[in-house]
């Protein structure tokens, strides 16, 4: 069993402190700016569980989850890190110290490498630095972006990281300077998460549109915490108004449903699941693959509605062992029968 | 049976003429100094096929990058976008729709069966397909013959 979605807890300052150089190892000892530390959520709720050590993960996710492999990513937003080269320095630390301190540390645990997303160039390069070191897999992208994230300012990152071989993991929140829905800043934390699912149908129709996987044909993506129950609905309408405005966009050379199809796989934690659990199936059949589905648990976060528990029982037992296994071990190309 | 239904002069290259003829609404169309007739109405609904827009041929291999064949032949249907070629009243859709069409088909003509076999290959690109992604469609409009005579235009009406 794959669990493509688990955490590594955001790094202390401290901790990140021997991968910094002297330069920024005064200038966050000297000065009020500690780094990023925004949460997507409000201190000591369930969703927010910041997990313990690698000792913890370990019998979570390994021991009691029994998960073969593992892909964990860090949260840490350097997005909302307004100072350019400070993004940059915290990221690369960032990834150094997972590197060294997780998954050097267990050879089942793979990693996503952390980019300043504000900085397409910058977060290309970081990519190409990562690339190659052992334990990374993907690029971690959160969803909320500056701009979308189909526009061409961001073609030379996807090119990166399609050559790069590592999968573009896109997942919910993010810290850009735009609001979280796309009408303007809602006022509540409820309105936030709910509009998360909208902004992730943008980013969507934006990749596909604006020619993303024309310009990059080998490029995968991974959806992660965005839900998939919108998603049939979202590419019925995609497609009705390909139909009408292909002419515009004469890349987009199948329908854009196609595209996600090839291209995109999605994580099924955490799930929004209907009130008639068997409804599920319906809207599992109407994503028309039985590629695209992820099992994850998103360790150490808590979720009042499990998709493991909810969704996997209902159904068949060759889409469940596709779900626990087969979809994540060919996205992220792990070998058959266990980890070397 | 012929009739006359314009002096060639009136209708410029990329231009069109809507007349009545034998009590049927024709379109005749300029393209680049051949002329061509079609019924000005959509086989699919019945639309004034023939006051639809004119389009050329385009598609792209990246973001970015068009790769235009300005032929203008493709007539647009203003009533629900059926495109038409005018040279030969061949239609042009997308694949999905021509899957409800083939089903219907199935029971009919051997000629239809073998005509929508064609459309087997739905992802295969046809060098006229209007658009990419387009398939050859279900419907034909009519087409009349055309002859220039002269300083006139005459269109040959069946029957």
């Amino acid at each position: 069993m794959i669990d493509a979605d688990v955490h590594i807890p955001n790094p202390r300052l401290r901790e990140l402190l021997p991968f910094l150089s002297e330069h920024w190892i005064e200038h966050f000892s000297n000065t009020l700016d500690k780094g990023a530390s925004q949460q997507y959520y409000p201190p000591r709720s369930p969703v927010t569980g910041r997990g313990g050590g690698l000792g913890d993960l370990r019998e979570a996710v390994f021991d009691r989850g029994g998960a073969e492999v593992a892909v964990a990513s860090c949260l840490y937003a350097v997005d909302s890190i307004h100072n350019p080269d400070a993004a940059i320095a915290l990221a690369t630390a960032t990834n150094d110290w997972q590197s060294r301190e997780w998954l050097e540390r267990e050879p089942r645990l793979r990693g996503s490498v952390v980019v300043p997303i504000q900085l397409p160039a910058a977060a290309s390069e970081e990519v190409e630095r990562h690339a190659d070191r052992p334990g990374f897999v993907q690029v971690l992208i959160p969803v909320r972006t500056e701009h979308p994230l189909g526009s061409r300012h961001y073609h030379p990152l996807w090119k990166t990281i399609e050559q790069s071989g590592l999968v573009a993991a896109i997942h919910f929140g993010g810290a850009p300077v735009m609001p979280p829905t796309p009408t303007g800043w809602p006022s509540f934390f409820l309105e936030e998460y709910t509009a998360m699912a909208q902004v992730f149908a943008t980013q969507l129709t934006s990749m596909i549109v604006e020619g993303v996987f024309d310009a990059c044909p080998d490029l995968r993506v991974v959806f992660l915490e965005s839900g998939f129950t919108w998603i049939p609905a979202h590419l019925w309408r995609m497609d009705k108004e390909w139909r009408n405005l292909r002419r515009l966009v004469p890349w987009v050379r199948r329908p854009p449903s196609d595209y996600f199809r090839e291209h995109v796989r999605v994580g099924i934690q955490p799930l929004d699941a209907p009130p008639v659990p068997a409804q599920l199936l319906e809207v599992v059949e109407q994503l028309g693959s039985d590629d695209l589905l992820l099992f994850a648990s998103d360790y150490p976060h808590v979720h009042a509605c499990d998709a493991g528990e909810r969704l996997l029982p209902l159904l068949p037992a060759t889409l469940q062992r596709k779900i626990r296994d087969e979809n994540a071990r060919s996205l992220y190309r792990l070998p058959e029968g266990g980890v070397p | 049976m012929k009739y006359v239904v314009a002096e060639a002069s009136e209708i410029e290259a990329g231009g069109r003429k809507i007349v009545t003829v034998a009590g049927r609404s024709i379109g005749v169309f300029n393209l680049d100094g051949e002329f061509f007739a079609l019924r000005n109405r959509c086989p699919h609904q019945g639309g004034k096929l023939c006051e639809g827009k004119l389009w050329g041929v385009i598609r792209s291999e990246r973001p970015g990058d068009f790769e235009y064949r300005p032929s203008r032949e493709i007539l647009c249907c203003p009533w629900h976008g059926w495109e038409f070629h005018v040279r030969t009243g061949q239609s042009w859709c997308a694949p999905e729709r021509l899957r409800v069409r083939r089903y219907e088909v199935e029971t009919v003509a051997g000629e239809e069966i073998a005509e929508a076999a064609d459309t087997e290959a739905l992802n295969v690109e046809h060098p006229d397909a209007p658009a990419p992604g387009m398939v050859k469609g279900p419907y034909t409009a009519e087409t009349y013959p055309v002859t220039r005579e002269g300083e006139y235009l005459v269109v040959e009406m069946p029957g």
